[in-house]
C-alpha cells in the first residue's frame, strides 16, 4: 500500500513538473512574438496592463514592507555584532542581505500573495466558464493570449521591483544607524555602495527574473487545470500560493548554492 | 468541392475521460449546408461528441474529418486553420466577462484579420444586428439577461463568417418564449447563410422545428439518423421512449443494490 501511495505521488509530482515545463516552453515561445512593433496590438496592450497591475501598483507595498525587513535586519545584525563593537558592520550587513537575499525574495513572496493568486483565480474562473476552451475554438491558443502577456510582465517587472526592494531595505537600514551611531545618510550610501559589488545586485536580479518565471508558471497551471466550479478555484488559488512559494525557495537555494560555488 | 462530400465526418469514434469510455464507436456524417441536430439524454455522450468535433479533446480512437481535414491527427497549425471556418455557441454562452458585448464579437475579428478598427466595428454591429442585439453593443455579459447571453454567443460565433456553426444546448436554461425565440434565430440564420449547422440539444420541440435530419444518441452509441419525420416514426425502442417521455424502469438487481453499498 505505502509502495503505491509513494509511486503514486511521485507520478503526480513528475507529471505536474513536466506539465509546468511544457508550459514554459511554449509561454517562452509565445512571449517572444510579442512585441510593440510587430504581432497582435491586442496582446501588447494587455502585457502593458499586466505591468501595470503587477508591477506599477504593487511598487508601495513592495517598498514597505522592504524597508521594513531593512531595518529589522539592522536590529538583529547589531544585537551580535554590538558584542565585537564592529557596529559599523551593519551597513555592509543589510547591503549584502538585501540585494543578495531578501530583496529578490520578499518581492517575490508579496508578488505571489498579490499577482500569483490572482491569475490563478482570474484563468480559473475562466476555465470552468468555458471562457478558455472558447477561446480554444477560437483559434486563440490560451497560452499565447493569456500567459504570455503576464509572463512578459512579470519578467520586465520583477527585476524592477527588486532594485526598488534593495533600495528601500537599505535605506531602512539607515534609520538604524543614524539612530544609534548617528552616521549621516551620505555616510551611510557611500560605505554601502564601497561594500556591494555589482555581483551582488546581479546575483539578486538573476534570482527574482527566474522567481518571477516561476510565479506565472504556476499560477497558470493552476487556473488551466481547475476542476470543479468556484471550489475548485478556491483550491486552485490556495494550491498556486503554496506551490509558488515551496518551488522560489526551491530555486533560491540551487541559485544562491550556485552563485557561492561558481561566483564568488 | 462536391456536395456529396460530407462536412464533418466522425468515423470509429471512441471517446471517454480517464477509463471511463463515453462514446463506443461512433459514426456520423453531416452534409454541407444541412442542420443535423443530435438528440440524446443526458449523460448520453452528446455534448462529448460535440467537443470532439470542434478538437477540445483527444480521442481514444477513431477521427473527425471536416472539410476533408483529419482533427485528431492533424497539428495545433492545422485545427487552428480549421476551427477558423467553425462557430460554437456554448451551453453557458461563455462570453469573455472582462470586456464588453462588442469586444467579445470583434475579438476573432482583431486577432485573425488585418482589417481596420472601422471596418472591424462596422462588422460587429452587423453580427449583432443579426441576433438582435445593436443596441447592447457597451453592455458587459454580466448585464445581459439569459436569452441576450445565448444570442451574443452566437454573434461572437458568427463573426468570422464560418462555414460550420454549432451549438451546444441553445435552449438550456431558457423560458419556452426566450427558446422558441433562439429557434427562430438558428432558422433565419439557415435561411440567410446557407451555413451547416449543428445543434445538440435534449429539447425534442426544437429539434424537430430545426432540423434537416436528427441523429438520435444513447449510451455512448449512435442509434438512429434519419429526417425528422423518419424519427419521429421511429420503431425503435430507446427511441420511442425517448420521444413518448417515458422514464427508464426501476431496475430491482438487489444484488448489485447491495454491492454499491458495500463498496469503498
Amino acid at each position: 500500500m505505502t509502495l503505491v501511495r509513494i509511486g503514486r505521488s511521485s507520478i503526480r509530482t513528475i507529471e505536474y513538473l513536466g506539465g509546468l515545463t511544457i508550459q514554459l516552453g511554449r509561454g517562452l515561445r509565445a512571449a517572444a512574438r510579442l512585441s510593440p512593433f510587430w504581432g497582435s496590438r491586442l496582446r501588447w496592450r494587455s502585457t502593458m496592463r499586466q505591468m501595470a497591475i503587477v508591477g506599477v501598483e504593487a511598487l508601495p507595498v513592495v517598498c514597505l514592507i522592504a524597508g521594513f525587513v531593512g531595518l529589522i535586519m539592522a536590529l538583529q545584525g547589531a544585537y551580535e555584532l554590538k558584542k565585537f563593537g564592529a557596529l559599523r558592520y551593519v551597513v555592509s550587513l543589510v547591503g549584502v542581505s538585501m540585494t543578495r537575499e531578501l530583496g529578490p525574495l520578499m518581492t517575490a513572496i508579496i508578488i505571489i500573495g498579490r499577482s500569483g493568486s490572482s491569475f490563478a483565480a482570474e484563468i480559473g474562473t475562466m476555465t470552468v466558464t468555458d471562457e478558455v476552451d472558447a477561446l480554444r475554438v477560437m483559434a486563440l491558443e490560451p497560452v499565447e493570449f493569456l500567459l504570455a502577456p503576464r509572463l512578459v510582465a512579470m519578467m520586465v517587472m520583477m527585476p524592477c521591483l527588486t532594485i526598488a526592494a534593495d533600495t528601500a531595505g537599505i535605506l531602512g537600514g539607515a534609520v538604524f544607524t543614524y539612530a544609534s551611531l548617528g552616521m549621516g545618510l551620505r555616510t551611510y550610501l557611500a560605505t554601502a555602495v564601497e561594500v556591494l559589488f555589482m555581483r551582488d545586485i546581479i546575483t539578486g536580479l538573476i534570482k527574482s527574473l527566474a522567481f518571477g518565471m516561476i510565479i506565472v508558471q504556476v499560477g497558470c497551471f493552476e487556473g488551466f487545470t481547475v476542476r470543479g466550479g468556484p471550489e475548485g478555484v478556491g483550491r486552485a488559488t490556495t494550491r498556486a500560493v503554496v506551490q509558488s512559494i515551496f518551488l522560489v525557495i526551491v530555486a533560491d537555494l540551487f541559485f544562491t548554492a550556485f552563485f557561492y560555488l561558481f561566483w564568488s | 468541392m462536391s456536395d456529396l462530400q460530407p462536412m464533418i465526418e466522425v468515423r470509429n469514434l471512441v471517446a471517454g475521460y480517464g477509463s471511463k469510455i463515453i462514446l463506443h464507436g461512433a459514426n456520423l456524417s453531416i452534409l454541407r449546408g444541412e442542420t443535423m441536430v443530435i438528440l440524446g439524454g443526458s449523460g448520453s455522450g452528446k455534448s462529448t461528441l460535440l467537443r470532439h468535433m470542434v478538437g477540445l479533446e483527444r480521442p481514444i480512437s477513431g477521427e473527425i474529418l471536416i472539410q476533408g481535414v483529419d482533427i485528431t491527427h492533424c497539428s495545433r497549425a492545422q485545427l487552428n486553420e480549421v476551427r477558423k471556418s467553425m462557430g460554437l455557441s456554448f451551453q453557458g454562452s461563455a462570453l469573455f466577462n472582462s470586456m464588453t458585448i462588442a469586444d467579445n464579437v470583434a475579438l476573432a475579428l482583431r486577432e485573425h484579420t488585418k482589417l481596420a478598427e472601422s471596418t472591424i466595428k462596422v462588422m460587429t454591429r452587423i453580427k449583432l444586428e443579426q441576433v438582435g442585439l445593436a443596441h447592447a453593443e457597451d453592455y458587459l455579459p454580466a448585464q445581459l439577461s439569459g436569452g441576450m447571453k445565448k444570442r451574443a454567443a452566437v454573434a461572437r460565433a458568427l463573426a468570422m463568417d464560418p462555414e460550420i456553426l454549432l451549438f451546444d444546448e441553445p435552449s438550456a436554461g431558457l423560458d419556452p418564449i426566450i427558446a422558441a425565440g433562439i429557434d427562430d434565430l438558428i432558422l433565419s440564420l439557415k435561411r440567410a447563410f446557407k451555413m451547416t449547422i449543428v445543434v445538440v440539444t435534449h429539447e425534442l420541440e426544437s429539434a424537430f422545428v430545426i432540423a434537416d435530419r436528427i441523429a438520435v444518441v444513447d449510451q455512448g452509441r449512435i442509434v438512429a439518423v434519419g429526417t425528422a419525420e423518419e424519427i419521429r416514426s421511429s420503431a425503435l425502442p430507446r427511441v420511442r421512449q425517448f420521444l413518448d417521455r417515458i422514464p427508464d424502469p426501476v431496475t430491482g438487481d438487489q444484488e448489485a443494490f447491495l454491492g454499491r453499498l458495500m463498496e469503498e
